[in-house]
């Protein structure tokens, strides 16, 4: 007897399929899970637009306000000094000092300057603008996954869309407080405050109550990662958030990572203030009313840009800059869709599309039994291995099942028996010319072959069309759809073809046609 | 158990001039439904928002609209009812862009006092989204139907690609006109169901045309029209049964699936029904009166492979001459 290769790797398959879709079936604390949609366990999904203009003139208000502050130290009269939504202008009064202010305004990055005798109009150039507005995105982005971590919700999933729109993904949303909780969670400005730690008496911080602290015009914060862990600082801050142009992840000299930041023109000078008075001290950054770190200030920190060095890692330092720069949304961000599922209503869809699942399986497992006997029943072992392996490889990769999805899975179990009926039907007729049983399984398979890969790879085309193209929901049912169709490639061809093989000793004694192919007289 | 036995091939081409008229008067019929009902948007491409809400007992729709009267917001809601009498989904043209602003909450205040319910479920898509959704809606039918006739084409023939894409817009074409008819709410899942209805409706046409071109390769002597016939008369057996069992488990949807998939599932089954007989009285006959010349084809596959045999002799020679 030769090697039944077929079989073999149809025995692999179903293994493979039942082992892991057992995480999934079973919800198991180990290996992965197929996740469900909102639709289907409940929650919230929103659609959030960025006013990304509002990005561009807040740094146009910063420019304005670093025009203001470089004019009052260097002591240059000038006048109606003023800005739009995209530019600033201003009349340098004496024209000895045109060429200081040219120096000045070539400096500031992304700059467009346009002199008319002694009036300046600065804008952005297109690109600058263009960086401005992706800034703001990412940065909308950060901020709301930010706080969405601290919120204390499993997973929850905040990602860009498309060019300018952001996906927010809670699931397991229970209550109306809770989703109450998110919006406003998402909508306001967070604070970010840099505040000096009092060193006189923040030894002594676990014995106060928060009376004893606001006598020393203190306040008692929690560390952000360790809540036990408590700073006693002042509680008028050194700087707030708005005052911070950006921040970013650098390397000192001895290759550890370290943040730079940037401050605006006010927060500079106040900045280097602060830090030349009071080295040796340590200064708390903090956010939301949680101290993030408290570093201590080695040195002065002028021209408003410094460093906070720690015991970071990469990653750590990164998420201290993501901190420090999702201080305030830079563009205030707009409802442009949201899908929200209660919890009740998600278990009624995965109660009733399970019915509809079961319902249609059983119908077409006992009609293929009716119909064609042994052949059907091959089939519908192929079908239900196929179902294993669909399972297993959402599961794998971690697919999210939605509703559509389901239907997908429905649908899948009508199609896949279509190969099998296929291939039955060539073996009638194989049978009914004349051929032997063994001869008619063989040939029936390799007639059939051409039909159903056409078949399938076109189904397959509407599929990742619909993959490309859908959105949320629907790509999970273009997804089962399409590893529904793979699937059933291996089980129902392969699979199927395997097991009269290993029958093909019975098969061929046998003339018994209404036993294995359900042909009558 | 059987359903058919080929005994001799059954005359479907001779029944084709009917089955095309009944063909483009329902298509002509779906058109007048489209233009003048149109779509039932619902707000995937329409925008609006939509609040089902259930009761414990049966939805009382009129004390609701009275309620409702007292919020701004609430100016053009319609309130229908959703599957049992318990629940209902308030409709609204209006969306709101505060992201801080829970509608739910709004509704919930708005409906005190109209029994024990619960707010199940709040769809908002704004006006902007919706248009992008029906721009990529139509970019995907659009997608793959090209995708399918370079398929086929590639595959069989473009004869072939042609008569299979006409039939796909007639299935599409009729399966909407039902679909505006009976007043479905179009959103994102019909359309899956449309796209899924273009796969589907191929796979039985191309089992057709697969037995088809094997006839037209195997019997020198049939003719182009014999050979369809029996193609399908060959065929019947597999095209209905795929078709109930789809049929089957589409319909345990639609009766159980519960009452958001209901959409879905109408599309489908129209759409099963029309890709059957489509494949059978459409396709076929397109095929049979472009005038598929098989007597060319048979010289064309001789050449074919009489150049082939050509190489092979010539890479025989090479070789033993090299050797």
């Amino acid at each position: 007897m030769k090697f039944n290769y077929r079989i073999v790797i149809f025995a692999l398959a179903l293994v493979f399929g039942i082992a892991f879709s057992m995480p999934s079936l079973f919800q198991t604390k180990e290996g992965k899970k197929i996740t469900l949609g909102l639709d289907l366990q409940g929650g919230l999904h929103m659609l959030l637009g960025v006013k990304t203009d509002e990005a561009v003139k807040s740094r146009i208000k910063s420019i304005a306000a670093s025009v203001k502050h470089y004019a009052d130290r260097k002591e240059i009269l000038i006048d109606n000094l003023s800005f739009t939504a995209t530019s600033v202008s201003f009349e340098v009064l004496d024209s000895d000092d045109v060429a200081s202010f040219q120096s000045f305004l070539s400096k500031i990055e992304g700059a467009k300057v346009v002199q008319n005798g002694s009036t300046f109009v600065v804008s952005f150039t297109p690109k600058e603008i263009q960086k401005i507005k992706k800034m703001a995105i990412n940065q909308a982005i950060e901020t709301i996954r930010n706080r969405l971590d601290q919120f204390g919700l499993s997973e929850p999933h905040v990602a860009k869309q498309g060019k300018n729109q952001i996906v927010v993904e809670l699931a397991g949303i229970k209550t109306q407080q809770e989703e109450q909780r998110a919006r406003k969670l998402i909508s306001r400005a967070a604070k970010l405050e840099l505040m000096a730690v009092d060193e006189a008496r923040d030894a002594r911080v676990y014995n106060m109550s928060p009376a004893d602290a606001a006598e020393y015009g203190d306040v008692i914060l929690p560390d952000a990662k360790h809540p036990k862990v408590k700073y006693l600082v002042h509680e008028i801050p050194i700087l707030d958030g708005s005052m911070l142009t950006g921040a970013n992840v650098g390397f000192n000299k001895n290759n550890k990572p370290v943040i730079d930041f940037k401050l605006n023109a006010e927060g500079a000078d106040i900045f280097g203030d602060f830090t030349g008075k009071n080295v040796g001290k340590r200064l708390a950054i903090v956010l939301d009313g949680k101290v993030f770190s408290a570093p201590n200030i080695n040195e002065r920190i002028g021209g408003g840009s410094g460093q906070i060095s720690g015991n970071y890692t990469v990653l750590g330092a990164k998420d201290l800059a993501i901190a420090l720069r999702s201080g305030a949304l830079l563009a205030p961000v707009y409802m442009m869709g949201q899908r929200s599922v209660g919890p009740s209503l998600g278990a009624d869809s995965i109660r009733e599309s399970m019915i509809a699942l079961a319902g249609g399986f059983i119908l077409v497992i006992i009609f293929m039994l009716v119909y064609y006997r042994m052949a059907g029943l091959i089939a519908n072992i192929a079908l239900i291995a196929n179902l294993f392996l669909l399972l297993a490889i959402m599961s794998l990769f971690g697919a999210t099942l939605t509703l559509p999805g389901m239907a997908g899975i429905v649908l899948t179990v009508g199609m896949a028996v279509d190969s099998n009926v296929i291939i039955s039907e060539r073996i009638r007729e194989l049978i009914y010319e004349g051929k032997s049983m063994h001869k008619a399984i063989e040939d029936g398979y390799s007639n059939a072959m051409s039909a159903i890969l056409d078949a399938n790879i076109t189904t397959l085309i509407a599929a990742v069309v619909l993959y490309v193209y859908g959105t949320g929901a629907i790509k999970g049912f273009a997804i089962t759809m399409s590893i529904g169709i793979l699937a059933s490639m291996l089980t129902a061809i392969l699979g199927t073809h395997g097991i009269y093989d290993l029958l093909e000793k019975k098969i061929g004694k046998s003339k018994n046609y209404k036993f294995w192919f359900g042909i009558e007289g | 158990m059987e359903f058919f036995r080929y005994k001799s091939a059954i005359d479907f081409m001779g029944k084709s001039k009917k089955a095309i008229m009944l063909s483009i008067t329902l298509m002509l019929l779906s058109y007048a439904i489209l233009l003048t009902k149109g779509f039932n948007y619902g707000i995937d491409f329409a925008g609006g928002t939509i609040v089902q809400v259930k009761y414990d007992k049966a939805a009382p729709i009129k004390e609701m609209r009275e309620k409702l009267k007292s919020n701004k917001m609430f100016n053009d809601a319609s309130i229908t009812r959703f599957g049992s009498a318990d629940e209902v989904v308030i409709r609204m043209k209006s969306t709101s862009k505060n992201v801080a602003e829970g509608i739910g909450d709004i509704t919930r205040k708005a409906l005190q006092g109209t029994g024990n319910f619960k707010i199940r479920r709040v769809d908002i898509v704004g006006p902007t989204v919706g248009n992008e959704l029906r721009e990529k809606g139509l970019m995907s039918m659009f997608l793959a139907i090209a995708g399918i006739l370079i398929y086929v084409a590639f595959r069989f023939e473009w004869r072939f690609a042609v008569a299979s894409v006409v039939a796909l817009i007639h299935d599409v074409s009729i399966a909407s006109g039902l679909v505006a008819l009976f007043g479905i709410d179009v959103n994102l899942d019909v359309l899956a169901a449309l796209l899924t209805l273009l796969g589907y409706s191929l796979n039985d046409t191309i089992i057709v045309f697969d037995r088809i071109r094997e006839g037209i390769v195997e019997s020198k002597k049939m003719t182009l029209r014999e050979t369809i016939n029996d193609s399908i008369t060959r065929t019947l057996s597999r095209t209905t049964l795929t078709s109930l069992t789809t049929f089957f488990v589409i319909f345990t949807l639609f009766l159980f699936g519960g009452e958001i998939i209901h959409p879905f599932a109408f599309t489908m089954l129209v759409g099963i029904v029309v890709g059957t007989y489509s494949s059978i009285f459409v396709a076929s006959p397109i095929l049979l009166w472009f005038g598929f010349d098989v007597k060319k084809y048979h010289t064309k596959l001789a050449e074919k492979a009489k150049r082939e045999a050509e190489k092979n002799r010539m890479r025989e020679q090479f070789e033993s001459g090299v050797m």
